[in-house]
């Protein structure tokens, strides 16, 4: 059972899943740890980012990982619009308001899409899709070593802008005192849209990155969004490298767990663990006590 | 927000009642009986949300125990329909108060809140898709047995009557709470659980009995779900479409209120059938509207229905003593 053939190639192919949960849950921590709100309608974006990279393919013929190109600038004036026009005047500054809201807006957006585009579950048949490089110990899926490769590029370049921007620095100045950071000219409402935007973003590079190997239907972001939930609890809400590691982390457990108790309870194992650490350590394991 | 007295609970019980005196219509009947429905499933989450604040996104854990509890036994174990359905809401209970000590005791509230609880609803819909005992991915059928003693009638009636005795007890135990002592310190949890807790309030036990009375009655419903369909699966028992029915309803007929659940989700289920008339059975586009409507509360009404006429009665009364002035002098 625990021969390494077995098990290297399972643990590299849960560090490669992991990196996209990894970005999936970074959108979600980056809005947590500015906005302090969980949202909840981060896997129905998802969902609408991977209909748009099925469609960019579909019908106008795009590449997935060129289509990233254009759909990322998109989903990141989506996040932008949804927190500027939709979630901040609703809510009222009223944290349970915004859980409301975002629940509300991830109702609408799962089954706007199912209205849409019926429930059936569409994949993309692309000629590189079953492509493997050989690392030696394993064969690794092509469009996965890629996803992981983009993933932290993506990590970099947002680390990048967080550090060294103006708008970077704004946002972090916003996520450790608002008041503050108001008081002394920054426009708060702007730094939460433009943050929100961010984590939009980076769910639209994970749907490109995930659409060649996987499929979609109106309720495919769920199955990421419970995972990210607790890849961020697990790294600390709000914890940039923190949601990195929890992925690949979280990646590498389901892979173990699908592998010695079959797929249906690979998933048990991630809510078990997501249920373990929310009691036990709420503050994760990265992040400070909350 | 004045508190509803037991005369307005007996005239909107009574009125409600007559209902199939006046007509023997099964679409009306069946309306109301899953409006009714909901409105007890609602007035559960409101006695945790609305009045001790504390928002649940995971009632279909309740809901899902009420309604497999009755149904497994008596289609396994044979137990008497009725006897099955009190322990379907004394099981939906139990895991109100195991997850209630679980979080609470973890000091988890807010957003950890309502994500650990939609998280235990997942873990429990996914379990009941793979264990043999809730009949896995088939679900499970309650076998046809038309008599009372089955809790099973030939016509919708005394569904419905049953459905809204479920409902005025529930308004019964919310109006006490209201005027309970206890009552009084879940609203405290509410509005500053640190002030309430430096006053000597025991807030952890007074959000585990709001837990608890809350899954109590969200269970009750479940278990009357079982009965009306016959029929109960993991996705109808512990799916989201029930976390969300149960804070909609309060919300949008009005948080923290006696007939908040029942007011929205008359409102809300009329919205749907509306809907179904317009488009045809299209899956999907109830729950979009569900959801904006959810939005446009939060954003314009938050304190629902009732908050919107308890405004306008207010502005029509100061308004009246302007008119006469204007119209003496």
């Amino acid at each position: 059972m625990l021969s390494p053939i077995i098990l290297v190639p399972a643990v590299l192919n849960g560090l490669l899943t992991g990196a996209v949960y990894g970005l999936v849950a970074l959108g979600l921590t980056l809005i947590y740890g500015v906005l302090h709100i969980i949202n909840f309608a981060h896997g129905a974006l998802l969902t609408a980012a991977m209909f748009a990279a099925f469609f960019a393919h579909r019908l106008l013929g795009l590449d997935p990982y060129l289509a990233a190109l254009g759909l990322t600038p998109l989903f990141f004036a989506l996040g932008y619009g949804l927190q500027r026009f939709v979630i901040g005047p609703a809510a009222h500054g009223e944290d349970r308001n915004i859980l409301l809201v975002t629940l509300a807006l991830a109702v609408v957006i799962e089954n706007a899409l199912l209205y849409v585009f019926g429930a059936d579950t569409r994949t993309l048949n692309l000629a590189y899709a079953f492509d493997v490089v050989d690392v030696g110990v394993a064969f690794l899926a092509l469009p996965r070593v890629i996803g992981f490769g983009v993933v932290l590029a993506v990590a970099l370049v947002l680390w990048l802008i967080l550090a060294l921007t103006d708008t970077g620095k704004a946002i972090r100045a916003v996520a450790k005192e608002k008041l503050g950071a108001e008081l002394s000219g920054i426009d708060v409402a702007h730094v939460y849209a433009v943050t929100f935007g961010l984590g939009t973003a980076c769910l639209a590079i994970a749907a490109c990155l995930l659409i060649p190997t996987y499929y979609v239907n109106p309720h495919i972001g769920n199955a990421f969004v419970l995972v990210a939930f607790t890849i961020v609890v697990l790294g600390g809400m709000g914890s940039v490298t923190g949601a990195l590691i929890g992925g690949l982390f979280v990646g590498v457990v389901e892979s173990l767990c699908g592998l010695y108790l079959g797929e249906s309870l690979g998933q048990i194992g991630i809510f078990i663990m997501f249920i373990l650490v929310l009691l036990l350590r709420p503050s994760g394991l990265f992040g400070e006590r909350a | 927000m004045k508190q509803a007295s037991l005369a307005h609970i007996a005239v909107v019980v009574a009125v409600l009642a007559a209902v199939p005196l006046l007509t023997a219509s099964n679409v009306v009947l069946n309306f109301l009986v899953v409006a009714l429905l909901i409105a007890l499933v609602g007035q559960g989450w409101n006695v945790l949300g609305g009045y001790g604040g504390q928002y649940s996104f995971g009632h279909a854990a309740f809901f899902g125990t009420g309604a497999y509890v009755s149904a497994i036994l008596q289609t396994r174990y044979g137990v008497n329909a009725w006897a099955a359905f009190a322990l379907g809401i004394a099981g939906g209970a139990l895991v109100g108060a195991l997850i209630g000590a679980l979080t609470f005791r973890s000091g988890l509230k807010g957003s950890y809140f309502a994500l650990v609880t939609l998280a235990f609803a997942e873990v429990l819909r996914i379990l009941a898709s793979v264990a043999p005992i809730t009949g896995a991915g088939v679900g499970i059928l309650i076998t046809l047995d038309l008599r009372p003693q089955a809790f099973q009638f030939q016509s919708r009636a005394p569904f419905y009557w049953i459905i809204l005795a479920l409902l005025a007890v529930s308004f019964l135990i919310v109006r006490l709470i209201e005027q309970s002592r206890f009552g009084a310190w879940l609203v405290a949890v509410r509005e500053n659980e640190e002030a309430a807790k430096a006053v000597g309030v025991n807030t952890q036990r007074v959000k585990l009995a709001a837990m608890t009375i809350s899954a109590a009655i969200t269970a009750a419903g479940g278990a009357f779900y079982a009965q009306y369909f016959l029929f109960v699966d993991s996705g109808i028992a512990y799916g989201p479409w029930i976390s969300i029915e149960a804070l909609l309803a309060p919300i949008v007929g009005g948080i923290g209120t006696t007939f908040g659940p029942l007011l929205g989700a008359l409102v809300v289920k009329m919205l749907g059938e509306l809907t179904k008339l317009v488009t045809g059975d299209a899956p999907g586009l109830d729950l979009v509207i569900y959801g904006g409507v959810l939005i446009l509360i939060v954003a314009f009404a938050p304190r629902g229905i009732a908050g919107l006429i308890a405004d306008l009665r207010l502005r029509f009364a100061r308004a009246r003593p302007r008119l006469r002035e204007r119209a003496h002098g």
